[in-house]
């Protein structure tokens, strides 16, 4: 008899997702889903309203990563407007988003998956989080805790509060930059490079030891990756143009438009799952399989452009090659872009056109279709409108990097549980907690956020259900 | 001047003749919740939110309509007014769309505020979610029925101060709301002179400028008070 296994509900993850492992009569793995099921449909419900509105309402899709959306709307908006913002809005908006990533990047590494790497893959579920971190290394948690803090008090600065804050607003951004907050700012950047650089030196020392097998075997596969870089092929992360990359690190496509996004991405849909499928159109699905979000920003960029992240960069493509295919350097590669950012956030703090001319400008409709591109932390974020004479949205398209990753999540999670389940699995064995928690790991590589891919809602539990050919459950996890 | 003396919640106050009730709740202090009315501007008595109880009336009276009158005994608090105005505020939010978190008005709303004031944290009315339109096509302003309380504000100072009487109550009951000009996109009203009145004297987000974003609206509720006192006082030269 055929067996399912399934995860679910997905823990240490930003969303609702369940993982299922089918087995043959044989008790051998035939199939591995990512399955994402919620919705909220937001698409739909912003039909209608005002596109003035949609910073405020797209921010709302999620907690965590609020001011991707808010930013994508806000440059959509700019283009609706078609406008160019002022030097000063532009930097001003560069700087949240580069507190933006620093503040997920930071709770991805911390809260949610350093507990796998320094409390082990085999210990007590219960105290496998940031709690259990506190109280074995209580000095590492509070300064992952505070260099979160660090980004979340810049968007708290920029913006007037921590989440789902409106200040992008097309045309610019709503207030300046304060000389306190600049002065906060600068204060409190050499902590935070002090504890980026633990972190590191942390990570590599796992790398060397335990974790050289989940290098390995967690999602290494090769695949297109794609982000942002900017005219000369740096890293970037709000503007710039679209940069294919293959696993071979040819560069496959360059200097993509996003206005174009229909043309070169698909968007594929399986009646298992609420998250979409994207792929790279001229591959088809599902060979078209691509990868965003921090690794793949590295892995598309001639490099970063400030010295630290540059020698970290030059690091992680000696240890995990150049393209980086496993999807565990996501990890290190968020380490890296922590970094990059510090770097960044330093050089625009101290720039004087930051603080300086107008930050927001006002124009009427002048457009009926655009596309925004930004960077969030987990990869390229699309927001594409269709609006009439006054300005009402006939039509909205959210394109989110996790939905990206989701061909690239389901492989990784087919590869680890290929790797971890006996094969074959003896009829009515357990599925011991270690690899459930290793195939949960594979997908919190990619630090998903499904309340965003889907616009849909609620916490992130994992399932794991181990299913019979005909369908009835003979083995379930649940945790959450 | 003459005066009429009544009593407000135990407290003798005298006001002149001629004054509504509000207005003789205020001089006693008492803090009579209100959000059709505003100074300036004639009452309807639309909201229902500044019912009193007057002694000898077996039926509630809306105090911005009704004149003071001479051995009035009024109550202004009671537990059956207090329950009846969280009600009236609970039906406003369960009758239209009202999402606070992505408005105009969030933080700056009067109906947002009046629910502080009257103690209401929910609505135990189910939510209609009507199907209302948004009204974009003015170029300087727009209108979205989701968030209309039917208050007639708009109405009022259009037609009282400006004179130029764009706004409408069209169609009944629960079909009821605002329409422009003969039930026109409000661009194409060719009465409207653009003065913007209407956008700062609406209690909600309802009415708004189009580069209003997320708490963005400032209104000035004050205006038709002052424009009117000046009127009166002949404060411009050409009158």
């Amino acid at each position: 008899m055929t067996r399912t296994v399934i995860i679910d509900p997905v823990t240490r993850i930003e969303g609702h997702a369940k993982i299922t492992l089918h087995l043959d009569e044989a008790g051998h793995l035939t199939d591995t889903r990512f399955h994402v099921v919620e919705y909220r449909g937001f698409e739909k419900f912003c039909e209608g309203r005002p596109f003035t509105e949609m910073a405020g309402i797209t921010a709302r899709i999620c907690g965590i990563c609020p001011v991707s959306h808010l930013l994508a709307a806000a440059k959509t908006g700019d283009k609706l407007l078609a406008l160019s913002i002022p030097p000063a809005a532009d930097k001003l908006r560069r700087l949240l988003n580069l507190a933006q990533l620093t503040q997920s990047h930071a709770l991805s590494f911390f809260h949610l998956s350093s507990p796998d790497f320094l409390l082990g893959w085999e210990s007590d579920p219960a105290k496998r989080n940031v709690f259990g971190l506190m109280a074995a290394d209580p000095d590492l948690a509070r300064a992952g805790i505070r260099l979160r803090q660090f980004g979340q008090q810049i968007l708290e600065l920029l913006g007037g509060r921590k989440i789902h804050s409106a200040w992008a607003v097309p045309g610019g951004v709503r207030s300046p930059l304060s000389q306190e907050a600049k002065d906060w700012i600068l204060d409190r950047l050499p902590e935070a490079r002090a504890t980026v650089t633990l972190a590191l030196e942390l990570y590599k020392t796992l790398l060397d030891g335990p974790l050289q097998k989940e290098q390995r075997v967690f999602g290494d596969f090769p695949s297109l990756f794609m982000g942002l870089v900017t005219p000369t092929g740096l890293w970037e992360h709000i503007e710039g143009r679209i940069r294919f990359r293959d696993a071979t690190g040819a560069i496959v496509a360059d200097q993509l438009s996003e206005d174009d996004y229909a043309e070169y991405l698909g968007e594929a849909v399986e009646p298992w799952s609420y998250l979409k499928f994207p792929y790279y159109k001229p591959l088809g699905y599902p060979d078209g399989i691509y990868r965003v979000g921090p690794l793949a920003r590295l892995n598309v960029c001639g490099s970063v452009g400030t010295p630290w992240a540059d020698r970290e960069l030059a690091e992680l493509r000696q240890r995990s090659g150049q393209p980086a295919t496993s999807s565990f350097a996501y990890h290190h590669a968020r380490l890296v872009e922590i970094v990059a950012c510090l770097e960044a956030i330093e050089i625009l703090v101290q720039d004087p056109e930051l603080m300086h001319g107008r930050i927001r400008l006002r124009a009427s409709l002048n457009r009926n279709e655009a596309v925004g591109v930004s960077e969030a932390p987990r990869g390229t974020l699309f927001h594409h409108y269709k609006v009439d004479d006054d300005g009402l949205l006939t039509s909205v398209n959210l394109i989110i990097a996790t939905g990206q990753n989701n061909l690239a999540m389901n492989r990784t999670v087919h590869q680890i549980a290929k790797e971890y389940i006996p094969d074959p699995v003896p009829a009515g064995a357990e599925i011991p907690e270690a690899m459930l928690n290793r195939v949960e790991a594979g997908i919190r590589c990619f630090d998903p956020c499904l309340s965003c891919s889907t616009h849909a809602a609620g916490q992130m539990p994992l399932r794991l259900q181990l299913l019979a050919a005909d369908g009835t459950v003979l083995a379930e996890r649940l945790r959450g | 001047m003459a005066v009429v003396t009544l009593n407000v919640n135990g407290q003798d106050v005298a006001v002149p003749a001629g004054a509504s009730l509000l207005e003789a709740t205020r001089a006693a202090a008492a803090d009579v919740p209100t959000l059709c009315h505003l100074d300036g501007l004639n009452p309807v008595s639309s909201c229902r939110l500044c019912l009193v109880e007057v002694e000898g009336s077996n039926k509630l009276l809306p105090a911005c309509s009704t004149a003071a009158a001479e051995g009035m005994v009024v109550h202004t608090h009671t537990p059956r007014l207090r329950e009846y105005r969280r009600m009236a505020v609970e039906l406003f939010f369960a009758e239209g769309n009202h999402v606070c978190a992505v408005c105009v008005a969030n933080t700056h709303c009067e109906l947002q505020d009046m629910a502080v004031t009257v103690g209401m944290d929910h609505s135990r009315f189910p939510y209609q979610y009507p199907q209302r339109s948004v009204d974009a096509s003015h170029p300087q302003f727009t209108l979205d029925h989701n968030r209309c309380i039917l208050c007639t504000r708009c109405v009022r100072v259009c037609d009282e101060i400006e004179g130029a009487h764009v706004w409408d109550i069209g169609s009944r009951g629960g079909q009821c709301h605002i329409v422009a000009g003969l039930d026109e996109p409000w661009g194409q009203v060719q009465a409207c002179t653009s003065c913007g009145k209407c956008v700062e004297v609406c209690p909600t987000g309802a009415l708004f400028r189009n580069t209003d974003t997320t708490a963005e609206k400032q209104p000035d509720a004050s205006l038709p008070a002052l424009l009117r006192s000046a009127r009166d006082q002949h404060r411009w030269h050409n009158q």
